[in-house]
């Protein structure tokens, strides 16, 4: 058995593989959280619980419609989306003028509530979802082994991320998007409809939310609580990477992700706490994060 | 932050009424804990005022020095860890054990403060979210605090060696001392010259800056003494109901103590003890509700940032044109 740094490789490559995969939530999630902040200055604390919901979305479209994986992976973004659009409409809308901070206190209600029913309706424990027939088994590089279905996801959320890059910094919607993050009022000056794009906005932030959330259902299960926790962890990251950029939290999500999976390898005990670490450090070193800028 | 309104709206009043106001507030609340334990059960009479000093702790630092931390479960949790295991293990006497459990959570207020107010306005929650999460993991691995068991069965003992505080209108003494101590400590801070520094960068930090005020100084002075008392009450809690556990760590505790604040009125003197006796009696009777109790919180959450910001103590204060 070949070995580095006395740490056998295919131990070293399955925990790499783990790491890319965590990498690709947090990348998705984050990149989220920041499209949605560019534009409405809210920190989405209803991510974790709009991701859980992507989920169960694909969940249900299983075992009540018979819908498979792709199916769940198309629509659950979409109806998660519609979702966003009425909690924008109906509730985010009137915070604007405040404080971004009752943003904040409202989407932690809005996931307390959702989280809650999830919960009583079907109780803490997760619940299988098949890994779709087409990425089913996996192939040997060599190396390592490789399940089919996560070298999809981390390609899918690649391909994901990527595209949300390009749309906003080499498009025109994106521009007007870049425009209206920098000065809304002037855009609206010039005949852009922004309050609808805020809402189309804050809608495709949360549908990238629930399409990680049904990539991640063969992966970790289908939980009521499988983004309570993961949220903060994401906020870590966020606060690392910085909002200012797309890019950036694309290459703070995955490289967090690796780093945490090697931390496992090497020093297991701080695998649950390696990134809050890293944020302290980034703190100290440089507050508005890695690809921040401090306003 | 700057075109937007204010987190509290607490206006600096002319009135010279202000002080017989907030005198009359005081002796109700003062008769309503040295009374309350003749109709109502003692330890959920305790249980209030420890959760309505903790509540007054963050209130501290958000309605007066605009500062919304989203993890304070790290420092109730933490001197609660620490006074339990003082008493029980090391076996000191209450009021040293409380001391103990205090001193950690002041020290964890200056390590963690030192980082927090490098970020302000939502990145100043995330961060003290992750950093509580960390504290929360490490309290999760660490030997000494029993995993999800927790610290059981930590002994009350004996006030000075001589009050035995098994007794439980002892134990009820020593909660009513230390949360009027702790709560008279906040009145007096936010009366004073500081206090109005603080709300002075609370409203418009760079002016604060250009009058010659060190505002890191300031901001961090307030986190520790916020952190301080949130331990305060954690220490206490743990001498109470004899455990600390994971519960007091977790972050849906730092969101009940939001939501207590919340309730009650954020930026306003009494606001969080009345936020922490609606939430706590709410959790003692709905508490065969199970997860819906939940729901409940988070449709409180969102009905308050809706439709009702002030919270109850604040749009008592707007009636009465005082503030309370």
């Amino acid at each position: 058995m070949t070995e580095i740094f006395g740490i056998p490789t295919v131990a070293l490559f399955g925990q790499l593989l783990i790491g890319l995969i965590n990498g690709s939530f947090y990348a998705l999630l984050s990149l989220g959280l920041a499209v949605i902040f560019g534009l409405l200055n809210i920190i989405n604390f209803t991510h974790g619980a709009q991701y859980m919901l992507g989920a169960f979305c694909a969940y249900l479209l299983l075992n009540k419609l018979g819908l498979g994986y792709w199916w769940a992976l198309l629509i659950a973004p979409i109806v998660v989306g519609i979702t966003g659009v009425i909690i924008e409409r109906t509730m985010l809308k009137p915070l604007y003028k405040l404080d971004h901070l009752y943003g904040l206190l409202l989407t932690f209600g809005l996931a307390l509530i959702i989280q809650g029913i999830f919960r009583n309706e079907y109780g803490s424990s997760g619940m299988p979802y098949p890994v779709p027939a087409e990425l089913a088994g996996g192939k040997n590089l060599g190396f390592m082994f490789l399940p089919v279905y996560r070298g999809w996801v981390i390609v899918a959320s690649l391909i994901v991320c990527l595209g949300t890059w390009y749309v906003i910094e080499r498009t025109k919607l994106g521009s007007y998007l870049r425009a209206a993050t920098e000065n809304p009022q002037l855009v609206q000056a010039f005949g852009i409809n922004v309050p609808r794009m805020i809402t189309l906005t804050y809608g495709f932030g949360v549908a990238l939310a629930a399409f990680a959330g049904v990539m991640a259902g063969p992966i970790y299960q289908v939980s009521p609580q499988m983004g309570a926790d993961l949220i903060i962890v994401v906020f870590a990251v966020v606060v690392i990477g910085g909002m200012g950029s797309i890019m950036g939290s694309i290459v703070t999500g995955f490289g967090l992700g690796v780093i945490e999976g090697l931390t496992k390898v090497f020093y297991p005990e701080a695998s649950n706490t390696v990134i809050f670490i890293i944020m302290a450090i980034v703190l100290l070193i440089k507050p508005a994060g890695l690809f921040g800028t401090q306003k | 932050m700057s075109a937007t309104q204010p987190v509290t709206g607490t206006q600096q009043p002319a009135a010279t009424g202000q002080f017989r106001h907030q005198g009359v507030a005081l002796a109700l609340m003062a008769a309503f804990f040295l009374l309350g334990p003749l109709v109502l059960y003692p330890v959920f009479l305790m249980k209030v005022m420890c959760f309505a000093l903790f509540a007054c702790a963050f209130n501290l630092l958000i309605g007066y020095g605009g500062l919304l931390s989203f993890g304070h479960a790290m420092f109730l949790g933490t001197a609660g860890y620490a006074s339990a295991h003082a008493a029980k293990v090391w076996g000191l006497t209450p009021e040293l054990a409380i001391l103990f459990g205090t001193a950690s959570a002041a020290l964890l207020g200056v390590v963690t403060g030192l980082l927090a107010i490098r970020r302000q306005g939502i990145y100043f929650a995330m961060i003290t979210l992750a950093l509580a999460q960390m504290i929360f993991f490490f309290y999760l691995q660490a030997e000494f605090t029993g995993g999800e068991d927790g610290i059981q069965a930590v002994p009350r003992g004996h006030l000075f060696g001589l009050v035995d505080l098994s007794n439980v209108w002892a134990m009820y003494a020593v909660v009513l001392v230390v949360f009027f101590g702790g709560f008279l400590l906040i009145y007096r801070t936010i009366h004073s010259p500081f206090g109005q520094v603080l709300k002075a960068i609370r409203e418009n930090e760079p002016r604060a800056i250009s009058l010659g005020y060190d505002t890191t100084r300031y901001k961090l002075i307030a986190y520790v003494l916020s952190g301080t008392l949130a331990g305060l009450a954690g220490a206490t809690k743990a001498l109470v109901f004899q455990l600390a556990s994971l519960t007091d760590v977790h972050w849906t505790m730092s969101g009940e103590v939001v939501l207590m604040t919340l309730v009650g009125g954020l930026g306003t003197v009494f606001g969080p003890v009345v936020g922490a006796l609606i939430i706590i009696s709410m959790q003692n009777y709905l508490a065969q509700l199970g997860a819906w109790v939940t729901v409940v919180q988070g449709a409180i959450f969102v009905l308050c940032v809706l439709l009702f910001r002030r919270g109850i103590v604040g749009e008592i204060a707007r009636l009465l044109r005082r503030p309370l």
